[in-house]
């Protein structure tokens, strides 16, 4: 199934959960936070969250600085 | 080092329920190397330090920037590069989700030449995010009326300009920051960009300022780590000048010693 994750298209398995997913992407799951559809998702409920077909999700850290271009769109 | 420090033991800066012994505030950005970044950081003294939130690059891994922090600093997430209330309420969420920590610095930018805030929208925000139980302190331009109603909305300090981001212009409007410390005596005000060296630092804190949020004045220094201990140094002057109230001006002359007495 298709996700957009920051942006960008990705196809993933169907049915993968939030945990899954961040270890197929292989981030490290300290200090990101994860928004699916708007909304941000507690850690303890990534593994219960299912993704759906054309689920948005913007996966964040923290970087040095800030004033510059947009974060989130 | 330590006289300097110790002239200022226990008036601590104040952020809500939180306090600090150092009253200066530092960024994470321009620095040529992590090293370099520590080494200043730890030169400042400062105990609190500002991020920003940016998407994950998904193509390859990434250490964490925030494992090149002192772990003893408070970290304080920021919203910069946000243009709407939307896109900041969503990137507070995100920060206080992956922190563990209510503490979020506001910026809504206006205008990318300027990066003047919008602070209509930074206003919004304000109000959103302090109902859901955030510290926020908001970047904003230096506007009585302004710093009254973001303290109105919750805000625990206010943030002002005083120069643009990261131009190194000094205190342009001293009459602003004088008014706002004179009328909002109670009030956290944290002077948030604009310092160029160590003198525009100490004005800020000699007007009343409660602390100086700075990052370009150091990191594009030519010796960063001199200047964080200069800023802190001056953070330090210009507080205890404030605390002691200047003199007087005065137009003419007036002698130090005694007038009479003096040999003809």
């Amino acid at each position: 199934m298709n996700l957009r994750i920051n942006g960008e298209d990705r196809e993933v398995a169907d049915n993968v959960s939030l945990t899954e997913l961040v270890a197929q992407l292989d981030l490290t799951p300290a200090r990101i936070a994860i928004e699916l559809n708007q909304n941000v998702v507690r850690r303890a409920n990534w593994p219960s969250t299912v993704l759906k077909e054309n689920d948005e999700l913007e996966i964040v850290h923290f970087v040095g600085g800030g004033k510059g271009r947009k974060s989130l769109q | 080092m330590s006289t300097a420090a110790s002239a200022t033991t226990g008036d601590r800066l104040a952020i809500g329920d939180r306090t600090l012994s150092s009253r200066l505030i530092i960024g994470t950005g321009k620095y040529r190397s992590y090293d370099e970044m520590k080494a200043a950081h730890r030169a400042s003294g400062a105990q609190m330090v500002t991020v920003a939130v940016r998407r994950v690059p998904l193509d390859r891994g990434v250490e964490s920037f925030l494992d090149h922090l002192d772990p003893a600093m408070q970290i304080l997430p920021n919203t910069a590069g946000c243009y709407t209330a939307a896109e900041a309420i969503r990137t507070a969420r995100l920060a206080r989700e992956a922190l563990q920590t209510d503490l979020i610095k506001l910026e809504v930018i206006g205008d990318e030449t300027t990066l003047f805030p919008d602070n209509e929208q930074t206003l919004e925000a304000a109000a959103v995010l302090a109902k859901e139980g955030f510290a926020v302190l908001p970047y904003f331009t230096d506007d009585l009326i302004m710093a009254r109603k973001l303290l109105d909305a919750g805000c625990p300090a206010v943030m002002p300009l005083a120069a643009p981001i990261g131009s190194g212009l000094g205190i342009q409007n001293p009459a602003n920051l004088r008014i706002m410390r004179e009328q909002l005596p109670e009030a956290t005000i944290i002077v948030d960009a604009g310092v160029g060296t160590a003198s525009d630092a100490a004005i800020a804190m000699e007007l009343g300022a409660d602390a100086v949020l700075m990052n370009t004045a150091i990191a594009e220094s030519q010796d960063p780590v001199k200047m964080a201990q200069a800023m802190r140094l001056a953070i330090e002057a210009g507080r205890l000048a404030y605390l002691a109230g200047r003199m007087s001006k005065r137009l003419y002359a007036s002698a130090t010693s005694p007038l009479t007495g003096v040999v003809r």
